[in-house]
């Protein structure tokens, strides 16, 4: 090209080899900053100008940041990891199948192969497959900050649209996700209007434990029926001490209650507020089956 | 064989109705070709546009002195750039490329700017000072329609009874329809509505442009029609056509919405004030805001039957906006709506309405897939109140050669009942449905368009051919001209290669549409070829020394004839062409001509989907494409024909739409939520070819681009109103909608 | 200098280039490397036109900075061809009429030679989920789905 403006607000793209140097390239950032891992959703804000970041700081170069590690029975993994990658790691795709397959759901084959479960929380969508799997799943994620680390649960990140609790300079260094205890499972199901290729219309994550066709406890999360994924108490308690079939009209029921959405081009509320009862029960379906494997 | 001929019912063919690999397919998966933006000159700028954010505004205030200023920027330009004696033919057009003193969309071009890089563009359009006064709008057909609605074009009302929004109303028909209904056993009417549609092309609208101080300009774009994009840009420039030469990229797709110019004249005038080449390429998002989808309709159909099936009556009103300009096609709609039907009383009203969104662009058999969705919708209500199947019900009721038509012409040859007996005899309509699946089927028409057309076929010392036409091949077209310039010369397939030439090359011919390019420049390589022939038999005659008319062309090669019969060896196509240059010189078959008889063509679908009645999701099970080709010269491309329109019908039924704010802003400008087909949502699609050959063309062909948009609407619809025991009525059916009709 | 300076390798040959920041691999592809064949239909990762294949996994390089490929491996449509041997697939896409108007075709073909690389005998299903997310306006997607079957078939010996 030509012409080299001198634009006062040119972005700069900074590639750090450890986790202390991206801390600190964030921290000093005055301006907008974002973090890019897999990018697949950071590129498309900056290609429609919804952001004009001064700063983008590229994770993948730092060491560790595509590990899935073992670690107290349970699995860390790297805020690079693509999604593809985990659905390759046979033993987290087996103890968490309904994570894995959330995050395999997320766009296309191109998009499995780069987007990651730390990208897909911190964009803040409440209609992130990943994060009602996540936080059925009670997944943990490290924050790395000037403060130095923390641990926080997945379910306290996100706090409105597009908006999360991290702090100046924080980043999301991995997400752990805990060992499995025999008699347990977990699922997502998503409502999309095509069959891939859409954004969720509604999302449910469930995880149990099962002593045989009884929940014994459950997580259920719900994803696009309101600001912020829920994680809906009423639906757990529905299920437990129950079968299934037994609980189905009352998690039905407790899901649907729990949402509070709107109207928009995916969907509208009365739709989402009955499909979430829908799939919260199918869902729950699918983790019993895995729990009982 | 005489030079005239039109036997294709007893033909033998030999080239065509074979399956020779494309020839421009090399190019094409090795990534070779060169498309509208991969195109690029020296010294080259990068354009951008500035777009209103309003639906409906008036420019109060445009200052691009702070833009012009910046470093970069070669040039911005605003409507006074362009031609103020714009021809009326292409006023509307210059008024939807760039607002005059309102914007009448979310998305209408204001200004452009061209800058040495594309990022440098951008940003320099924010520099672009602009002050609106928004003005009240509408985006509904009908809210639109209503006396005291929020007035596009202000004025007196055209047609009485409605706001100043309708522009003209049609009608189409003959007989009585009082008498008609009165002998109806069941009469059936019900209301529809469609959702505009895009096209949906992959390749966003892109344009090169080069254009001097002293008029003499050059243009590369993507287009269906690069002497039309030529005639109207030297319009809307004020140059004359001749001196602007328009090559024509390959185009990845068109459908209808590349049959005019959007940014090809902003790169012109651009280039023009910068004095350099300036290329404009669309984002997606802007090919949503402010290309042509189709209209969206609201339409009232009203179907007299009696209990044996036999129609008696039928009555449609259709009312279609176009955008913020005239010419929505709700006329061609109201002439498609009962082609399929004999009907002794019919009539069809279209109603032609304006509203703040972009100006519609054909989008392939315009208006007829509405129409076709609302009458084919009532004729299923009907089999199902009467218990009559819907396949022989059709047959009973079928048009066929001497049926007069509901908008007029009496039919010729027309393959309507072929279609259907295939469908009734379709292993896909024999076979059961399991519970819970419903089965639709519909039929659908399309005129088909001749339209004006130039060929030249070129013949080499070789005995090769260069055959060139001005037809931009949007789906395989090249292979099907070579396919007929070999049939007719009676030479291998890979001797004649077929190029998309320039317009300083080749006389004038009409866009790419109306499913007109096998047909029509199909017809004019015959004729070229013909021509040809007839010059090479002249040859053979000089160098025999007898009459020309003594020597006939037979299988490839020229022979003496009559008296003269087996006096002298013939003489090949090789031969002749080797010698060329000491028999006469240079030897190129010509045509150029309107050709009249463009063959009508008419299909049945056939599909089986299944719901889920919790979420409201349907599934589409199995497909079949039944329709009338007259003559495939070309099967596979047929094939591909009849799959793409039923895929594109599919998405128009279930998830496509342009969804409209309370603010008149586009909600869903992007792939991501205008949701087009992708490849898992879709089963095999089955395609049945039927030939009933076209009298208006040698070998019979008939378009069949368009007719497979026709029925899937339709067919769509009624298997899901099948499969749930609900009538759905609104399009496009997406879950949310048959979740609330199931209610 | 504002400009980002990098060293790639695409198609097995070493590239360099200077990106804009913001500029993406398929701008630098495009525009720097002139390497066309990988398209941009929407720019966000919605139709896989721009697909091409990034240390062993395809990828929107529309969804990719210029500055991440330091030091990648990149292969591109134009690669895929051996000189004047064709690949499977690309044989195979000219052979069933697989394509229209083309513009798609790239993409698919990068993306579905992945798919043959991980799956030598893919179902109807896997090869229409793998392919979701290139979208195809003109075909319907029959042609496409049987030519990446009958390559396959091809590829295995069948």
């Amino acid at each position: 090209m030509l012409f080299d403006s001198e634009d006062p607000r040119k972005m700069r793209f900074e590639a750090p080899t450890s986790i202390d140097d991206a801390v600190a390239l964030l921290a000093g950032e005055g301006g907008i900053s974002r973090v890019l891992a897999g990018g697949t959703d950071v590129l498309v804000q900056l290609r429609s100008g919804m952001v004009e970041p001064d700063l983008v700081v590229d994770l993948k170069r730092i060491p560790g940041m595509f590990d899935i590690a073992d670690e107290d029975g349970g699995w860390r993994i790297g805020a690079a990891v693509p999604a593809i990658q985990m659905k390759e790691h046979s033993a987290l795709a087996a103890a968490w199948p309904g994570v894995v397959e959330a995050a395999n759901l997320i766009g296309s084959t191109q998009v499995h192969n780069r987007a990651t479960l730390a990208g897909n929380l911190c964009n803040g969508s409440p209609a992130a497959d990943s994060v009602p799997a996540m936080i059925a799943a009670d997944a943990v994620v490290r924050l790395h900050g000037p403060n130095g680390t923390r641990d926080v649960p997945v379910g306290d990140i996100p706090t409105g649209p597009g908006k999360t609790s991290l702090a100046q300079g924080e980043i999301v260094g991995s997400v752990y996700l805990p060992g499995r205890p025999g008699g347990s499972g977990d699922a997502y199901l998503r409502f999309i209007p095509r069959s891939e290729m859409d954004i969720a219309v509604v999302g449910a994550g469930v995880s149990l434990n099962m002593d045989g066709d009884t929940v014994t406890s459950a997580r259920v999360a719900l994803g696009a029926v309101a600001p912020t994924v829920r994680l809906v108490a009423e639906a757990a308690a529905a299920l437990e001490g129950r079968t299934i079939d037994q609980a189905a009209d009352d998690l039905a029921a407790a899901a649907s209650a729990a949402c509070s959405p709107i109207d928009d081009k995916r969907g509208t509320v009365e739709f989402r507020t009955r499909v979430a009862g829908v799939l919260a029960v199918r869902a729950a379906r699918i983790a019993a089956d895995r729990a009982k494997g | 064989m005489a030079f005239d001929e039109y036997d294709s019912e007893n033909r033998i063919f030999n080239a065509v109705g074979t399956r020779p690999i494309r020839p421009d397919g090399m190019d094409k998966v090795t990534g070779k070709a060169m498309f509208g933006a991969d195109f690029t000159m020296p010294g080259m700028l990068h354009g951008a546009i500035l777009r209103s954010p309003h639906a409906h505004a008036k420019i109060v205030k445009l200052d691009t002195a702070k833009a012009e200023a910046l470093p970069g920027v070669k040039s911005v330009i605003t409507r006074a750039d362009f031609n103020d004696k714009v021809s009326r033919a292409n006023a509307d057009v210059l008024e939807n490329v760039m607002a005059g003193e309102k914007a009448l969309y979310d998305g209408h071009a204001i200004a452009a700017v061209a800058a040495t890089s594309p990022l440098a563009a951008k940003k320099a359009l924010r520099a672009i000072e602009i002050e609106y006064e928004v003005l009240p709008h509408v985006t509904d057909v009908d809210a639109a329609m209503v006396p005291g609605a929020p007035e596009i074009r202000p004025g007196e009302p055209k047609v009485e009874g409605y706001s100043s929004n309708v522009m003209s109303k049609v009608e189409f028909g003959h007989g009585d329809l009082h008498e008609g209904f009165a002998a109806a056993d069941v009469v059936m009417e019900k209301s529809f509505k469609t959702a505009a549609t895009h096209q949906g092309y992959i390749e966003p609208h892109a344009a090169v442009g080069s254009l001097t101080a002293d008029g003499r300009g050059e243009l590369w774009c993507c287009t269906q029609g690069h002497f039309v994009a030529r005639n109207i840009c030297s319009d809307l420039l004020g140059i004359q056509a001749s001196s602007l030469r328009v090559m024509a990229s390959e185009i990845g797709g068109g459908f209808g919405g590349k049959t005019t110019v959007f940014v090809e004249p902003v790169a012109l005038a651009l280039s023009r004030k910068a004095g350099r080449p300036v290329k404009v390429v669309m984002s997606r998002e802007d090919v949503f805001r402010a290309t042509g989808p189709t209209s969206s309709s609201s339409i009232d159909v009203k179907i007299g039957m009696k209990n044996d099936g036999t129609m008696t009556a039928g009555q449609a009103i259709l009312r279609m906006q176009g955008g913020a300009f005239p010419g929505s096609p709700v006329g061609m709609a109201a002439m498609c709506a009962f082609a399929p039907y004999a009907l002794d009383h019919v009539q069809s009203v279209g109603i032609d309405v304006i509203c703040n969104r972009p100006k519609q662009a054909a989008y392939r058999a315009p208006g007829s897939p509405m129409a076709c969705f609302a009458v084919e919708s009532v004729v299923d209500m009907l089999c199902n109140k009467l218990e009559l199947d819907p396949v022989d019900t059709r047959l009973m009721n079928a048009s066929k050669e001497g049926t007069k038509a509901s908008y007029g012409p009496t039919w010729p040859r027309i393959g309507l009942i072929e279609t259907l007996e295939a469908a009734k005899k379709s292993p896909h309509y024999r076979s059961e449905l399991k519970p819970g699946q419903g089965r639709g089927v519909s039929c659908g028409f399309w005129f088909n368009h001749a339209g004006e057309t130039s060929v030249t076929l070129a013949l080499s010392p070789d005995g090769t051919v260069a055959l060139s036409v001005g037809t931009p091949d949007i789906g395989g077209s090249r292979a099907s001209m070579c396919l007929m310039a070999a049939e007719e010369l009676g030479i291998p397939y890979e001797k004649i290669r077929t190029t998309v030439v320039d317009t300083a090359s080749l006389g004038y011919n009409d866009v790419s549409h109306g499913s007109r390019v096998t047909y029509a420049s199909g017809l004019a390589t015959i004729k070229a070829a013909r021509d040809a022939k007839k010059k090479l038999c002249g040859r053979a005659a000089k160098t025999w020394g007898i009459d020309e008319d003594a020597v006939v062309w037979e299988d490839g090669m020229a022979k003496p004839s009559g008296h003269n019969a087996g006096d002298h060896e013939p003489l090949s196509f090789d031969k002749l062409c080797k010698t060329m240059g000491r028999t006469g010189g240079p030897i190129s078959g010509h045509f150029e001509a309107t050709p009249e008889g463009a063959g009508v063509s008419f299909a049945t679908h056939v599909v089986d989907s299944e719901v889920d009645r919790e979420t409201g999701a349907t599934r589409v099970l199995r497909y079949t494409v039944i329709q009338d080709a007259g003559k495939a010269i070309h099967p596979a491309y047929v094939e591909g024909q009849f799959q793409g329109g039923a895929a594109q019908g599919i998405g128009w039924a279930l998830n496509e739409e342009y969804i409209y704010g309370e603010d008149g802003r586009l909600q869903n400008a992007g792939f991501l939520d205008y949701r087009i087909p992708v490849a898992s949502d879709l089963p095999m699609i089955e395609t049945e070819i039927v030939e009933v050959p076209n009298p208006g063309h040698p070998y019979g062909v008939r378009g069949v681009g368009e007719t497979s948009i026709c029925p899937p609407l339709a067919a769509i619809a009624n298997s899901v109103s099948n499969a749930v025991g609900v009538r759905l009525t609104e399009l496009p059916m997406s879950p949310p909608r048959i979740l609330k009709a199931l209610d | 200098m504002s400009k980002i300076h990098v060293t790639t390798s695409v198609n097995g040959d070493e590239a360099e280039f200077l990106a804009e920041p913001e500029e993406t691999l398929l701008d630098v592809l495009r525009d720097h490397l002139h390497l066309t064949g990988a398209k941009e239909g929407c720019g966000t990762g919605d139709c896989g036109a721009c697909t091409v294949n990034l240390d062993g996994r395809v990828v929107c390089s529309c969804l990719v900075l210029a500055a991440e490929a330091q030091g990648r491996e990149i292969k591109t449509i134009e690669g895929m061809a051996n000189g004047e041997k064709l690949h499977p697939l690309q044989t195979k896409f000219l052979e069933h009429a697989a394509l229209q108007c083309g513009i798609c075709t790239p993409g698919i073909l990068v993306a579905a030679k992945d798919l043959l690389e991980r799956n030598a005998d893919p179902t109807e299903t896997e090869i229409r989920f793998w392919l979701a997310g290139n979208l195809c306006r003109c075909t319907g997607y029959d042609k496409i789905v049987r030519a990446v079957q009958d390559a396959a078939a091809e590829m295995r010996g069948a």
